[in-house]
């Protein structure tokens, strides 16, 4: 066994230590350990990486040497660790850019507790990229949702406890679903591990017995993880939860922690269940309208809305009803679509998020559009990285919203049937974004005579400024060197089955 | 159909638990109202599990009078998820609830829906 191999197991440890010890450490001890830790697990999926586009197979690390039907697993191919890494910098750019908000956002003896959940889901995360255990699975969707209800509120104030209140509860429904469709998976195949459980699906279904379970079975997953991914129209505990939370969490959460959930969800049309047994079983066709669904509804709401943040978030809700559509094309493009979109959301959204919260702060805190007027002029670089992150939710071409889109559109005309409607969703939708976006740009570009807040100088802000440049930097090579992403998405998708 | 049903009651059962947990969990807007709903929830799925697991006349997995036979004893994978299960279950409505004495504390009631009209009103 190459050396290599241990590396994706010893991340996941690694989190699950960095958390207990931090519990006990001082805020920037705790925080020192948390940006080590995701600098060093980013380095380990960096060289998992390299070594699985190296050899050109994905390899499965046998948890405690029990051999396959009863041990625990993980499972390593191109797709997982290239999530991994991406995981990695979007988070650890997340909480830079948000770092000096955190000390006006959470008590001052709290903000270690931050740490500590931040490295609670980072293992979860890893363990929902990695494992190749349903159970497993399960546990950590649950750790990763009270890391994430800690993440919201952490900063106390009513909205956020509220948040976090409507926030547990969907996500309580949701991982019932899930734990009620694993359960009846595991009592129809007999296994809990991906690989076990898809044979036995596949002989199940060859012999034609068992049509309505596996069918309910398959429902219930992805229902479940749909409404923990907040899917239209599921999404209720969404604008409050992202809106009110501290700007590191809300990045985090948008990008990362429902990003999660798809990925799983995606590992178990391709790895537990078979993508043409899913495909047959016209659940792709729920996924697909409700995606539709929540391209325009989120859309609108977001027109509507009054407040910056509020109004990022709902977006989130259209961008997550474009994965699902992607999805629910039912197509290998589609497929890819989601995945390429799953990077580029998550690259675009975090850097509106930080981007957003340096408008609103050279404007007395206020999040309405009204104070925003002009606040590009009084923070140079935020208003760029706004305008750069707005362009990409548009789609314009150099970004890398416009090469999901590119994706999204070809994989439509792929497909006979949902090609019309998918595309005047699409160009609906774009109209849409186009409108709550450049009214925002355009807004914060214009100038205002009398000066009633201060402009904000580099000296206070090197390391924000510095994480801006990182994130338009991200976002510009997701969007000009989109072929070798694309490529290793189609490499993963192929390791998958 | 009938007699399927009616040699699975236990699953069953199961089943309509589930169903009735689901429901409170999703439309009470009492915030107790909704983690007893929870619970009735997750137990219902470990009913399931277990009801799943049972073999008829056979006994627990743990070796007793030095009896090897695997035909001795019930799958004990069930019971092992179940475990599992209920340490979580127990920890989210461990969460749920000090999410609930929080915003008891603030708001002095326990209705969801109350509580998000009175921070429409606050306009935060």
């Amino acid at each position: 066994m190459n050396f290599v191999q241990n590396f994706p197991a010893v991340s996941i440890l690694l989190c699950l230590f960095a958390g207990i010890i931090s519990s006990g450490l001082k805020k920037k001890a705790a925080r020192f350990v948390n940006t080590v830790l995701i600098s060093i697990v980013g380095f380990l999926s960096l060289c998992t990486l390299i070594y699985v586009m190296g050899t050109g197979e994905s390899f499965v690390y046998v948890m405690g040497m029990f051999p396959a039907p009863w041990g625990n697993e993980i499972r390593a191919g191109v797709l997982e660790a290239f999530t991994a890494l991406f995981f990695c910098i979007i988070m650890l750019l997340s909480l830079a850019g948000g770092r000096k908000k955190l000390a006006d956002e959470v008590e001052e003896g709290k903000t270690f507790l931050y740490y500590v959940l931040m490295d609670l889901l980072l293992a979860s995360l890893l363990a929902l990229v990695y494992t190749n255990d349903l159970f497993t699975a399960y546990v950590f969707v649950e750790i990763n949702t009270i890391a994430a209800c800690g993440l919201i509120m952490i900063r106390q104030n009513g909205r956020t406890i509220e948040a976090a209140a409507r926030y547990m509860i969907m996500s309580l429904l949701g991982s019932g679903l899930l734990l009620m469709g694993l359960c009846m998976l595991y009592d129809l195949t007999g296994h809990l591990l991906m690989s076990n459980i898809k044979e036995q699906i596949k002989w199940v279904y060859v012999s034609g017995q068992y049509r309505i379970p596996l069918l309910v079975t398959i429902a219930l997953l992805s229902v479940g993880l749909a409404i923990k991914s907040a899917l239209f129209p599921f999404h209720a505990w969404l604008p409050d939860a992202y809106g009110y939370s501290t700007v590191s969490s809300a990045a985090i959460l948008s990008s990362l922690v429902s990003k999660g959930y798809i990925f799983l969800l995606i590992k178990i049309i391709y790895r537990v269940v078979g993508f043409e047994i899913f495909y047959e079983s016209r659940i792709v066709d729920v996924l697909f309208v409700f995606g539709l669904m929540g391209m325009i509804f989120g859309s609108i709401s977001a027109i509507r809305e009054n407040d910056v943040r509020r109004m990022i978030a709902f977006s989130s809700v259209a961008q997550i009803g474009y994965i699902y559509m992607g999805i629910g094309m039912g197509t290998q493009a589609g497929m890819e679509a989601s995945i390429f979109h799953i990077f580029s959301h998550a690259a675009t959204k975090s850097l509106l998020f930080i981007g957003a919260i340096g408008l609103t702060d050279v404007s007395g805190g206020s999040r309405q559009f009204i104070e925003l007027t002009g606040s590009a002029y009084r923070n140079k670089w935020a208003g760029v990285t706004f305008t750069v992150g707005s362009l990409s939710m548009v789609g314009v071409p150099l970004f890398s919203g416009f090469i999901s889109k590119l994706l999204f559109a070809q994989a439509a005309v792929q497909n006979d049937v949902k090609m019309l409607p998918a595309l005047i969703i699409l160009g609906i939708s774009t109209i849409l974004n186009a409108i709550y976006f450049m009214k925002t740009v355009i807004r914060i570009y214009t100038p205002v005579e009398e000066r009633k807040y201060e402009s904000i100088t580099f000296k206070d802000m090197k390391l924000y400024v510095a994480t801006l440049a990182c994130f338009i930097i991200l976002n510009v090579v997701l969007g000009v060197s989109s072929q070798p992403i694309a490529d290793i998405i189609g490499q993963g998708l192929a390791m998958f089955s | 159909m009938g007699a399927n049903l009616f040699s699975n009651y236990g699953e069953a059962v199961a089943m309509i638990l589930f169903g009735i947990g689901f429901g409170n969990l999703l439309l009470q807007s009492n915030l107790i109202k909704k983690i007893i709903g929870l619970n009735i929830m997750d137990t219902a799925i470990y009913l399931f599990l277990a009801e799943k697991g049972y073999i008829a006349d056979r006994v627990a997995p743990i070796v007793t009078n030095g009896v090897q036979s695997m035909e001795a004893y019930i799958n004990p994978i069930p019971s092992g998820l179940v475990l599992t299960g209920i340490v979580v279950s127990v920890s989210v409505s461990a969460l749920m609830l000090s999410i609930t004495i929080r915003l008891y504390q603030r708001y002095h009631t326990l209705d969801l829906d109350e509580i998000s009209i009175r921070l429409k009103k606050e306009g935060l």
